[in-house]
């Protein structure tokens, strides 16, 4: 009965210890990977990375595996590659979601139910089916092996388009309809009543575009044939096949292609729990 | 009319609709033709009528891929089902410092697939941490073969997707038990219900949809996996090529000068035919929902 007496948010002490105590064990499991891989990267290469008693604690931290590794692999060309097919991707999906949503989910013409069934039809095609119809394309475009290449598919998302839609249907009407009657044109209803209300969406729409160019593989891999031009995925791949022999390197080159992303979900990720707290994140 | 010009709605809608038509559907009803031809990257393509799917018959790689899908959704489907769940139980409770967990339990899902199995390459490593410590602790007199047997291969690039997957299905199911009703588990509480009992009689039930497009994602996800098995065989494919997955076998026929574009493409059509059972089940989840 002292159980179901108190309040249902309330939580006993001992509940309390038994609930950090699993979350602890699984903060191990989820970040212990993480910080071995960054410890790696940091340890000289005097000290014994394959020692059968492990130190997280590097003896004598270091960051020339950072320099070393940019001496084998160009890593930060690749890196400014990498950003730049994300910054290609984030804008594209940015602009042409937001525009196709509004126009979707505010404008009333003919013809909108099919193109808004065709945009929800594409959905069941996963991305590897069509892969290589796309390279075929993309190659007969004259970008094979370009960065505008790798960025142009996934520059503008289906999936984008529709989520950008949800975000707009949830604008109320009324709203709405004061600025039809004041003679507002469609583009001066997006700029001044749309965008303002679905920034949240807008948020998701940009960090999931950044996430999925940085961290994209198989379709750089397919288009980029040039050393040169690779995005960081493919040229860490290239450099795990190429120089196997000193693990702190490859480590070094995982913590370039995985501290930004970080970084940019830390800053943002306000605005996607947020979206998860409003329902906005579904499959 | 909500606008003045017709032709509005069509220019904000005209990019989209580009990417709609150059990037997905013509490549879809081009690698339905191209399934059906021998071409190759400089030129060929003549019509062979079934040839490439014929060709499937006799290609014990694809025998072995269709296998690895089929251990790998068994595996992933039950493990990626509960766990999640108990996880988002886990961090339901507004506890001092929760925001923090949940962010860094959702952080191997913003990792790139080819960090994270570069990562667990060097922790699965003959000479790695998991092989030192099993060793030093007694449990090991030697290495065990994580990266170099087919077998072993395949199960350390399923524990990689459960392990990547965790957060990614934890936050759809926090999203979901916002709706499980907070009556239904005080009336359960008050009855003297325990915690084991609540979760199966009031938490489950209340997930139910939630879980069934879960499993759907998963199936999904398990045909198509890629990147986990291409870095950790090192692009190889496993002892043998064994260790394929469908979607390597696209990439190994469609990429290069040298390569099958009709059989890339009629693996791709197999691909095609394999996800979108699941798929349309989980189309019609999602409106039944919305």
């Amino acid at each position: 009965m002292a159980r179901s007496g108190r309040g249902f948010n309330t939580v006993s002490p001992a509940e309390k210890v038994l609930r950090y105590a699993l979350l602890l064990v699984v903060l191990v499991i989820t970040v212990g990977p993480f910080l071995w891989q960054l410890s790696t990267s940091l340890k000289s290469i005097t000290e014994d990375v394959y020692t059968q008693t492990p130190s997280f604690i590097p003896q004598h931290p270091t960051l020339s595996n950072f320099t070393e590794v940019a001496k084998t692999i160009p890593v930060w060309t690749y890196a400014g590659n990498s950003l730049i097919v994300a910054v290609l991707v984030v804008g594209g999906n940015a602009i042409g979601a937001t525009l196709a949503g509004f126009a979707l989910a505010k404008l009333r013409f003919r013809g909108s139910k099919l193109v808004l069934g065709l945009f929800l039809a594409t959905l069941i095609l996963p991305s590897e089916v069509t892969i290589i119809s796309q390279f075929v394309i993309v190659r007969g475009l004259g970008f094979a092996d370009s960065l505008i290449g790798v960025a142009l598919p996934g520059a503008i998302q289906m999936l984008n388009v529709l989520l950008m839609r949800t975000a707009f249907l949830a604008i109320p009407a009324d709203v709405d309809a004061a600025a039809i009657i004041d003679g507002a044109t469609a583009w001066q209803r997006l700029i001044r009543i749309g965008l303002p209300n679905v920034k949240g969406m807008l948020s998701v729409v940009v960090i999931f575009s950044f996430i999925f160019a940085w961290d994209d593989f198989l379709w750089p891999l397919i288009v980029l044939t040039d050393p040169d031009k690779y995005t960081l995925t493919v040229g860490l791949q290239y450099l795990n096949g190429t120089f196997t022999s000193n693990p702190r390197l490859i480590a070094a080159g995982t913590m370039i292609a995985f501290l930004p992303i970080v970084a940019i979900f830390a800053l943002l990720q306000r605005f996607f729990f947020k979206g998860v707290d409003a329902g906005a994140i579904k499959g | 009319m909500t606008h003045k010009r017709w032709f509005t709605p069509w220019l904000l809608i005209a990019p989209a609709a580009v990417w709609l038509v150059v990037f997905n559907a013509l490549p879809a009803i081009n690698t339905v033709i191209l399934s059906f031809t021998n071409a190759k990257p400089l030129g060929g393509g003549q019509f062979i009528g079934l040839g490439n799917y014929t060709r499937m018959l006799d290609d014990q790689q694809l025998v072995d891929a269709l296998i690895n899908s089929i251990v790998y959704m068994l595996i992933c489907l039950p493990l990626l089902t509960l766990l999640p769940l108990l996880l988002a139980v886990l961090v339901e409770k507004k506890l001092r410092g929760i925001a923090f967990f949940r962010i860094a339990f959702y952080t191997p899902v913003i990792a790139s697939a080819v960090v994270v199995a570069l990562i667990w390459g060097w922790l699965l490593d003959d000479r790695g941490l998991i092989n030192g410590m099993a060793e030093r602790l007694g449990f090991l007199s030697g290495p065990l073969p994580f990266l170099t047997d087919r077998w072993l291969l395949l199960f350390s690039a399923i524990s990689l997707t459960v392990w990547k997957g965790l957060g990614y299905y934890m936050i759809i199911y926090m999203s979901a038990l916002g709706n499980v009703s907070r009556e239904l588990h005080e009336a359960a509480a008050v009855d003297g219900a325990g915690p084991v009992r609540r979760f199966f009689s009031v938490t489950v039930p209340g997930v139910r949809n939630t879980m069934l497009l879960i499993s759907v994602l998963i199936s999904v996800f398990a045909l198509r996996v890629f990147s986990e098995l291409y870095i950790l065989s090192n692009g190889t494919g496993g002892p043998g090529g064994r260790d394929m997955s469908l979607v390597m076998l696209i990439q190994l026929y469609g990429q290069g000068l040298t390569g099958h574009l009709g059989y890339a493409s009629a693996l791709s059509v197999l691909l095609f035919a394999v996800t979108v059972g699941p798929m349309l089940f989980l189309a019609r989840l999602n409106r039944k929902e919305s």
